[in-house]
């Protein structure tokens, strides 16, 4: 037992040596990322205000910026690689459960049915998205600089409390409306006989998936409410240890 | 250990001769010194059992022996919180260290005569042989209501049908054999351990089990069941290597048991790694040279064949799910092999020869 304390030490000094090389290289990425995004749904919200401006109606603006809105929503899948090497300290499966939500959304739901690009819940949707990512990137690109200023803190921690709500309420709103559409045409769905001897059927996996936000949601919110009151608060919150 | 521990050590002998007043004749003092009549110093020690986490005094012992076990202390303790059965508690040197076994002896720990220990509920805990029981009854049942085509699952005109390919007939007793043989292994070959885990697994492995198990079953036992694209020929090579497999699965479960001396089969007190396995006169063992964990090997070999037998998604699947676990579970027993045995055969992989 005595040898393998000694071992820990020898190898939290190699670790902590690493520690600090990898670090430098993370915290240029990790700036130089957050600024991209912030960038990027910028771009997105500003495009998405001049067509409301010039063409006065919301039918057509999906499309107008669907691509700017998969790049960089599928982008955000590098921040689960974030996660798992350790370079942000945020758990795996939190980012990994939302940022799939979301690409979910965008690729399964309003890329592929298309009869529903034009339905307001899209609008709702994706206007809290931008709001939300404008406010999530700009402030880990504040607190990577060392300059936070303290309305973007705030914003950071309270407006998700509308805007979360919302946007499960856009999402929900857009995937029933896509029901009909993915019954009529069978979208990746597959039925038996075939080769593979299984069937999977989408219509059915939507409704599952508009089931499980019953308990995945609340979990997200409240993990988010425990970020706020620590973060805001100073509040040392005791986790449950297993 | 300090010199009170010590004298405890070495006056042991006496001190165990003693109160027996039975007709046991006295040990001749031949080779100790006459015996004056000298206080037998026996040390007991005094145990406190502290809250791992509040740090309150949940327990205090006095009077207790130098050589009792941890198992005994959990029994004592036992005694004083009745809700606290020993098999869920969990007691350590240090609040945030590693439990200590139950075979522990208590003179021969780092502690002085007054010694305080850290308890750590484990929560409610249920036998290994009732999980691994109630694990695999499930799948040997619900496979065969779905290849009975019992009514509600399928269309009611295939009620009580039975399918017209014989691979499906095939595909159920092997199935059923497979959970058959880990049930009897279970209840005749298996030797635990540990002898209970957390509650909350039951519900999570059958969860994984019988779903699972449900979901080939449905495809497999459908009406528009399509057998293997290469007919005959893939079943037949499917059926080697699975019964091959599962011959060696068998045969590893029999020479892992054969490490470990009988009667512990119930155990709380055997350690976790006893002995280096080695290849025995049964050739399906020779694998032992290439591979620590040869049992996941043989198992996803025997789940490779259900899957080429059946061609079925879902089963390649569950397959895919099982090997991912058993890849992790054999990297771990691999890892305390190394540790615990500095003459580990260098050659052996986890679970793959040469590849993982």
């Amino acid at each position: 037992m005595a040898s393998s304390e000694e071992d820990g030490t020898v190898e939290e000094k190699e670790n902590n040596n690493k520690r600090r090389t990898k670090s430098a290289l993370a915290t240029a990425w990790l700036t130089f990322y957050n600024i991209a995004m912030t960038a990027g749904w910028l771009v997105l919200a500003i495009a998405m205000m001049r067509f409301y401006i010039q063409k006065g109606t919301h039918k057509g603006l999906y499309r107008s910026i669907a691509r700017t809105l998969k790049f960089f929503q599928t982008f955000a899948l590098v921040e689960v690689g974030h996660c798992a090497i350790g370079i942000i300290r945020t758990s795996v499966i939190v980012t990994g459960v939302q940022v799939c939500s979301r690409i979910f959304m965008v690729w399964f739901i309003t890329n592929s049915i298309r009869q529903i690009q034009n339905e307001e819940s899209v609008i709702l949707f994706l206007v809290v998205w931008t709001m939300t990512e404008i406010t999530r990137y700009s402030y880990y690109t504040f607190n990577l600089l060392h300059h936070l200023p303290y309305f973007i803190k705030w914003a950071r921690y309270n407006l998700f409390i509308v805007l979360y709500p919302l946007g499960v309420i856009g999402e929900l709103m857009t995937i029933y409306a896509a029901l009909p559409f993915v019954r009529r045409s069978g979208i990746y769905s597959m039925r038996l006989p075939n080769k593979y001897n299984v069937s999977f059927d989408y219509y059915y996996c939507l409704i599952i998936v508009m089931l499980s936000y019953i308990p995945l949601f609340p979990q997200l919110f409240f993990h988010m409410l425990r970020q706020r009151r620590r973060v805001l608060h100073g509040e040392v919150i005791v986790e449950k240890d297993d | 250990m300090d010199a009170l521990a010590l004298e405890a050590t070495s006056t042991k002998k006496p001190v165990n001769g003693v109160p027996s007043p039975s007709s046991v004749p006295a040990p001749t003092p031949a080779k100790r010194k006459p015996a004056k009549k000298t206080k037998k110093a026996v040390v007991f020690f005094e145990v406190e059992i502290l809250d791992g986490k509040t740090k309150d005094k949940l327990c205090f012992l006095d009077k207790v022996e130098p050589n009792a076990t941890i198992g005994e202390i959990k029994s004592m303790f036992h005694k004083s919180h009745p809700q606290w059965y020993p098999a869920r508690q969990s007691i350590r040197l240090d609040a945030k260290g590693k439990s200590l076994k139950d075979e522990d002896v208590l003179q021969h720990l780092p502690v002085g005569t007054t010694a305080t220990f850290y308890f750590r509920d484990l929560g409610a805990q249920i036998s290994w042989v009732t999980v691994f029981l109630t694990e695999y009854t499930g799948p040997l049942v619900l496979y065969l209501m779905f290849y009975f085509r019992v009514p509600l699952i399928y269309a009611s005109k295939y009620d009580f049908s039975t399918s017209k390919h014989w691979v499906v007939h095939l595909a159920c007793m092997c199935h059923s054999f497979h959970f058959l043989k880990r049930l009897l292994e279970t209840l005749f070959v298996h030797r635990f351990s540990h002898g209970t885990m957390p509650l909350r697994n039951i519900f999570k492995n059958c969860t994984y089990y019988w779903g699972f198990a449900a979901w080939m079953a449905y495809y497999i036992n459908h009406p528009l069941y399509t057998p293997p694209i290469y007919g005959e020929q893939q079943i037949r090579l499917a059926l080697i290597l699975f019964l091959f497999c599962q011959i060696g699965n068998f045969s590893i479960h029999i020479a892992l048991r054969n490490l470990r001396p009988p009667g512990t089969n119930n155990c709380n007190t055997c350690s976790k790694t006893r002995k280096i396995p080695y290849p025995t006169k049964n050739p399906f063992t020779w694998i032992f040279v290439l591979v620590s964990c040869p049992n996941y090997t043989y198992e996803l070999g025997s789940w490779l064949g259900f899957t080429l037998m059946t061609q079925c998604l879902p089963v390649a699947f569950f397959t895919l799910v099982g090997f991912i676990q058993m890849t992790v579970w054999a990297k771990g027993k691999h890892r305390s092999y190394l540790k615990e045995f500095r003459d580990y055969p260098p050659l052996r992989s986890p679970i793959l020869p040469f590849i993982l």
